[in-house]
């Protein structure tokens, strides 16, 4: 399946070459780099390229390439799943996945790498699992090996991988037993010129933190689980009892994962919690354009809409921005024309507005192209699907845990055309 | 600081000479600029008796191993370290192994020893890892080792073990594809393996090794799909598109029959024949796999969801593909690889398919902030989905597009709404109207692409669109890409015959400005008029020839060329050869208008989600997607003898059992080694479910069995004489118990008496004493809510029995027992008692010890769920009505094929109410049986209706706001409906 993996980073430098099967030369990359310097942007890199005898089949996560080399059919899902799998134990073990930490920690990477796939086919991917197999570095234990020389490597051999729970380690132990679930909603919206909804659909997951002892098995029940449209679990949530009423039994991994993700996709559902009132508009012969910018909260539940961040791409011909913001602050970069502003928290008292002018390049003809308005906010204490929590039982230990769960709402891909 | 310090002196201080810096990271900067000098002390320092100064070498080996440095010079150092005690050294010599045996083969044979003896070691992990990097080591030298150790391996008692050793088998076969008879011997024998640990991996051997092999499959086929929702996430890909390929091989066209319309006329005569010849039934084991893998849509992991996907499109009839668009959606939330993977199978899909993904038309708008690739995707599939009630919405997207600042966006968006436009009749006008506006974009790419456009579309009808071609003739005076005024003057040359008045004039200003003009207008100047003067040589003679003297002196050769080329044809001279008679015929033929159709057209001959679907060329190790056999093969192949019985307890999977979560009893009955790892998990799963007590397990376990039951016929055989098998073991007298119970409650009721024994003690345990119970179906007089259970003594022994009554009541929390009055003495041959157990509404048994005299005897007694209800009579007004009430959740429906003898309506009443304690309720159509009851404790109502249809179809219905107690009845009844 997977023959290699080479690890590319943003100036084109292979950082990282890891072979499975036979050695496969780096020069295979050159492809790679060549397809690279075809597409403008990063992100239009094709993920799959095919060579005289390879394939090369890559993903992009925190500027870095990660280039997987295959020589015989193989679905391309397959590989770029697995890909991202290796990018999030990456995150995982080290809290960031870049070249740096790579680098430093290239022996744990190799290491994790080697127990990830046998022959080019995925062994052991769990991040339970793995922990048991290697260690992550703490600054603790990096100290401590160095002065005791011990190792990484789990002295024990895991067990998980042969139980029928992969996913979960044996021997918990905490003091304190907690399980919180985070409720996590993003509105994934495009409002056209007008104001009115084009698309809107809610994305939402809930992610656990779950630190209990021993093998607790969870029962989570909803108040309103016919809200979900469309689900995908993690693979310890038992699927029947699903389909036949509508509730979450699992045992949980230990630690963080994510539990659920699910869809709300029924329009009249999905409350837009801000509307934008804009008028960016362009003069033909003259070099200015104006640019008159307001939000206003609209259905947020008498919650208040937080971090809000504006951004908006503005076309090629504008050459500086002079514009004046009743609150927060506004970035304009003139070389890649990405206009920002950091607004906060919106006041319904006192709206946020961004007005001014843009100056154009003088005599260059009137740009035709709108800019899209992109925005991020944040509300907290509040899942806008409506989706409710009811209970969370525990069965199989004695203790009683603690429990936790947090709402929140995001704008997910939240776009305004003008 | 200097406690640190102290500490490492004690510690033997590996702080020695080589090394001043002894807290230097192994990874950081350092080492990578400092190579080969630096490999003397590396050496040195694998030599020492320290592990830690070995572990400290490896690291900055392995470091430069990463970096694609050569470090093979080291060889001979590092591999006399594979014995290390150090587990981290150990690992990471491993891997130096790996990596550079394939270039010193002698000297890493030096090694295998090591391996050898790791293969015998009592830890199965050891074992594993032993075998792991032994196959990993490419030296041909040692196949036959490699060979031994795989077959070894293959029958190790570890499922563990067994899983590395199906990952060998591709690993030896690309080393040594001589070995490939003896390998798939090993498959065959790992494919029968009954734990999902194993079943990902030998498939993947399978896949690599022997595809062609589908026959391996037939045994295995069942079981691979009872536990493919257990296997990880990796092997249920691979699992999911080999069984696609077997399906493909074993089972019929589910829409044979259904007229496909994208399929022609002659096709679809050709399967109505068929059809005619054969009605078309679904393989139960067809609809097995496509039950099974159903599931996964829901999975995490995208890989899985795809291969259902495309298993569901290749697979599934025609009216269930449908579930597979929504999880298909989602995954288009995910990445923006995946998104690019995902949208290139449903644009495909969506040619075949339209209707299903037209409800998710919005998913595929289209946002600014998506990359140009994951854009020009969308639109694609938009392009597809649209049709005339649709297409104004679509058009109107379509408009914003057009106006996005990604120039290869807005070509692309043209292109789509030139495929739009040929699409659909309706909307061509409005489609030029709007392509003939873009004529005056500022962007070259713009313009030209719609002019491209246009003349694609005008091809089509040339002579409606004469207005356009005049407004096109205008726009010469203002446009200035180049590439839109050469194809303008293309059209007007090619429909001169449509503008004859306007043409000359074009022509006129064109030579007027001929000099000015850029290159490829030049030529196509010269083409227009060339093509006037053939047409219209009165009008255009002079102007024709000024135009190609301009160009006879062009600074360009290819203009000068191609103008003496026409002269030389057009105008007739004596030299000019043949070729002039049929200069008219060259230049104006009639060119066929180009077909615009999506590029995604007859991708589906390669099975979704490959990679050689994706890039539409087949990929190196492709296994075709077969076409459906005329006539399906034998499915008998597919049965499966009771001694390699594979529906064992092992496919009781972590994922079935979500209903009840303790499992605790059936393994412990089980020896076999093949559940080793459900042993461990019971183990554990057993905590929680050590509450539920023993009694606990029957009811999962009946619950499991007669759910299997359903499955298919043979599976049913082969667990009933499982169970007597098990009889035979020596098992504790409660579980056998146990198992006489599930015995007799499964076992079909016969119809003749409405009320059926069942054994509460036998003869032999009871030594001489036998006791039978059976619900008698009265109303227990003492209690409402209490079953009458009728027991009955018979003593056959010799001594006298006295003082029979009940002791020790174990129950359930909720459960209450009237005990049966003490039973004296009696002669004779049989007593019988009544006595009453509150059930509770569960299946829960109700334990207790029966006492003699001398003797107790532990015994319990479990009612089938039809018993724990009492009959009431409703009309059927205030059934239908009820019915309506207990809709939803509290609603099953099952559809069944009715057996042979259970045909008519009294059968079925009969079977009815043998299975389950109700009543009839009239009903006016013959072709339904309605029955009515309520629970006995909760009195909560308990509605069935079974409807019948022709040959043998029915459907069950049944409505009870219990939801356990309606699942288990309609397993129950079905049972009873279909043996």
């Amino acid at each position: 399946m997977i023959h290699s993996l080479f690890l590319v980073n943003a100036s084109g430098d292979i950082f990282l070459e890891k072979h499975w099967k036979s050695v496969v030369s780096r020069s295979v990359c050159d492809y790679f780099f060549e397809a690279q310097e075809r597409a403008t942007e990063p992100e239009n890199v094709p993920p799959v390229i095919p060579t005289p005898h390879h394939y090369l089949i890559s993903v992009l996560r925190h500027r870095i390439y990660f280039v997987a080399v295959i020589q015989s059919e193989v679905p391309p899902l397959f590989v770029i799943e697995f890909l991202h799998r290796v990018v999030d134990t990456f995150q995982d073990y080290f809290g960031v996945c870049t070249e740096a930490a790579i680098k430093d920690n290239v022996v744990v990477v190799y290491e994790l790498l080697e127990e990830m796939l046998d022959n080019g086919f995925p062994l052991a991917t769990e991040s339970n699992i793995l922990k048991e197999l290697i260690k992550p570095p703490t600054i603790l234990r990096t100290m401590v090996n160095t002065i005791t020389g011990s190792t990484n490597v789990g002295e024990q051999l895991p067990t998980g991988q042969l139980s029928v729970v992969p996913w979960r380690r044996t021997g918990v132990k905490y003091t304190n037993n907690e399980a919180y679930f985070d409720v996590v909603e993003e509105i994934d919206a495009i409002i056209d010129k007008s104001g009115s909804t084009i698309t809107a659909e809610i994305q939402g997951v809930i992610d656990a933190c779950v630190k209990l002892t021993g093998m607790p098995d969870l029962t989570l029940s909803f108040m309103n689980p016919r809200l979900l449209d469309d689900v995908s679990f993690h693979p310890c949530v038992r699927f029947k009892r699903w389909e036949a009423e509508r509730i979450l039994s699992f045992i949980p991994p230990d630690g963080n994962f994510r539990l659920l993700s699910y869809h709300v996709s029924s329009q009249n559902l999905v409350a837009i919690p801000v509307y934008v009132k804009h008028n960016i508009s362009f003069r033909e012969g003259s070099s200015q354009g104006r640019f008159d910018l307001t939000l206003g909260p609209k259905q947020t539940m008498g919650k208040a809409v937080e971090s809000v961040l504006v951004s908006s791409q503005l076309p090629r011909g504008v050459l500086n921005a002079n514009l004046n913001p009743s609150q927060g602050t506004y970035t304009f970069d003139p070389v890649t024309k990405m206009l920002t502003w950091d607004v906060g928290k919106i006041n319904p008292q006192k709206l946020p507005s961004l007005k001014g002018t843009m100056s154009l390049q003088a005599g260059a003809s009137k740009p035709d192209e709108n800019p899209t308005i992109n925005i991020q906010l944040k509300i907290q204490q509040m899942a806008i699907s409506g989706l409710k929590v009811n209970r969370l039982d525990m069965y199989g230990e004695k203790y009683k845990p603690f429990k936790g769960i947090k709402y929140m709402t995001k704008a997910g891909k939240f776009q305004v055309r003008t | 600081m200097s406690a640190s310090s102290a500490f490492n002196d004690e510690k033997g201080g590996s702080s020695s000479v080589g090394e001043p810096e002894y807290g230097h990271d192994p990874a950081s900067g350092g080492i990578f600029s400092s190579d080969y000098k630096r490999h003397d002390d590396l050496k040195e320092m694998l030599d020492s008796n320290k592990d830690s100064l070995k572990l400290e070498a490896m690291k900055r080996i392995v470091a430069m191993i990463a970096r694609g440095k050569n470090a093979s010079d080291l060889f001979p150092a590092v591999v006399k370290n594979v014995a290390c005690k150090n587990i981290e050294v150990k690992k990471l010599v491993y891997v130096y192994l790996v990596r550079y045996a394939e270039e010193q083969q002698d000297l890493a044979l030096l090694s295998i020893s090591t391996f050898q003896r790791g293969l015998k070691d009592p830890n199965q992990l050891i074992r594993a890892s032993a075998l792991r990097v032994l196959s990993s080591i490419r030296v041909t030298i040692i196949v036959p080792i490699m060979m031994l150790a795989i077959k070894e391996a293959a029958s190790d008692m570890s499922p563990y073990v067994r899983k590395t050793a199906a990952h060998a088998i591709p690993k030896l076969y690309s080393l040594d594809p001589e070995q490939k008879d003896q390998l798939i011997e090993v498959i065959e024998k790992l494919l029968a393996d009954k734990t999902t640990l194993v079943a990902g991996s030998v498939v993947m051997a399978f896949e690599e090794v022997c595809p062609e092999r589908i026959d391996l499959i037939h045994k295995n086929y069942r079981k691979l799909c009872n536990l493919l929702i257990d296997v990880e996430e990796w092997g249920q890909v691979v699992i999911i598109n080999m069984l696609t390929r077997y399906a493909r091989t074993q089972f019929l066209n589910p829409n044979i029959n259904d007229d496909d319309d994208e399929d022609d006329k002659e096709k679809k005569a050709e399967a109505a024949t068929l059809a005619k010849r054969k009605p078309y039934v679904m393989d139960p084991d067809h609809r097995l796999l496509l039950r099974n893998t159903k599931p996964l849509l829901q999975s995490r992991n995208a890989a899985v969801v795809m291969a259902v996907a495309q298993l569901y499109f290749h697979l599934a009839p025609k009216a269930e593909i449908g579930v597979i668009a929504k999880a298909l959606v989602r995954l288009l939330r995910s990445h923006s690889e995946v998104q690019y993977v995902v949208l290139q199978n449903v644009a495909t899909m969506t040619i075949k398919r339209r209707g299903m993904f037209e409800p998710y038309l919005k998913s595929f708008y289209i946002r600014s902030t998506d990359p140009t690739q994951i854009k020009v995707l969308k639109l694609e599939v938009l392009t597809n989905l649209a049709n005339e009630t649709n297409i104004s919405t679509i058009l109107r997207e379509f408009q914003t597009y057009i106006k996005s600042m990604d120039k290869d966006f807005v070509a692309a968006t043209i292109q789509a709404i030139g495929r739009c436009a040929t699409n659909i009749g309706e909307v061509r006008d409005t489609c030029l109207n709007g392509l003939v506006q873009l004529l005056s974009n500022r962007d070259e790419l713009v313009v030209a692409e719609s002019v491209v456009v246009i003349k694609k579309l005008l091809q089509m009808q040339p002579e409606k669109h004469s207005d356009i071609i005049k407004h096109m003739a205008k726009l010469t005076d203002n446009i200035q890409v180049p590439m839109a005024r050469a194809s303008i003057l293309w059209l007007i040359g090619e429909y001169c015959e449509h503008v004859p008045k306007i043409a000359p004039d074009v022509l006129r200003k064109m030579a007027k400005s001929f000099t000015n003009e850029e290159d490829i207008v030049k030529l196509q100047i010269i083409n227009l008029s060339a093509k006037l003067y053939l047409t219209n040589s009165k009008q255009t003679k002079l102007l024709t020839q000024y135009v190609l003297n301009l160009a006879k002196y062009d600074q360009n050769y290819d203009i000068r060329d191609r103008a003496r080329f026409i002269r030389q044809l057009i105008v007739p001279t004596e030299k000019s050869g043949a070729l002039s008679k049929y200069a008219k015929k060259l230049f104006l033929a009639l060119k066929p208008a180009p077909v615009l159709e999506s590029p995604f057209k007859d991708r589906d001959h390669f099975q979704l989600g490959s990679l050689s679907h994706l890039l539409n060329a087949k990929a190196g190790g492709y296994q075709e997607l077969p076409d459906w056999p005329e006539a399906a093969p034998d499915p008998s192949v597919r049965n499966v003898e009771v001694k390699e019985s594979v529906r064992a307890v092992g496919t009781v999977t972590y994922r079935d059992t979500g209903a009840l979560w303790g499992l605790p009893g059936p393994q412990t009955m089980e020896g076999s080694e093949g559940c080793s790892q459900l042993d461990s998990a019971s183990g554990s799963e057993s905590g929680s479910g050590s509450e539920e007590s023993g009694s606990g397990s029957e009811s999962d376990e009946s619950e499991e069995g007669s759910e299997s039951e359903q499955e298919s016929e043979e599976d049913k055989e082969e667990d009933k004489k499982k169970k007597k098998k098990e009889l035979k073991k020596p098992v504790r007298e409660s579980e056998r118990l146990i198992i006489l119970h599930l015995l007799l409650c499964r076992q079909t009721i016969t119809p003749c008496s409405a009320s059926k024994s069942y054994e509460l003690l036998h003869r032999i345990t009871g030594e001489g004493l036998s006791v039978e119970y059976c619900f008698s179906r009265q109303p227990f007089s003492p209690d409402g809510n209490m079953v009458a259970v009728q027991v009955q003594f018979n003593n056959s022994a010799a001594s006298e029995t006295k003082n029979l009554h009940m002791e020790d009541v174990k129950l359930q929390c909720g459960m209450r027992v009237k005990e049966f009055p003490e039973i004296g003495e009696w002669w004779g041959e049989a007593a019988t008692a009544v006595m009453g157990i509150d059930f509770c509404d569960s299946t829960q048994a109700a334990n207790f010890q029966l006492c003699t005299h001398t003797k107790k005897f532990f015994v319990s007694i479990q009612p089938p769920v039809g018993e724990l209800m009492r009959p009431v009579f409703l009309t059927e007004n205030e059934f239908k009505k009820e019915q309506g009430q207990l809709m939803g959740m509290n609603e099953i429906t099952e559809r069944l094929t009715l057996d042979a003898k259970c045909r008519n309506e009294h059968t079925i009443v009969q079977r009815v109410t043998t299975a389950a304690n109700l009543s009839r309720v009239p009903c006016g159509s013959d072709k339904e049986c309605r029955f009515a009851g309520r629970t006995v404790t909760s009195g909560s109502l308990v509605l069935v209706s079974v409807v019948t249809k022709e040959e043998g179809a029915a459907q069950l219905t049944v409505n009870c706001e219990k939801m356990v107690i309606g699942t288990m009845l309609v397993k129950d009844i079905l049972l009873a409906l279909t043996q």
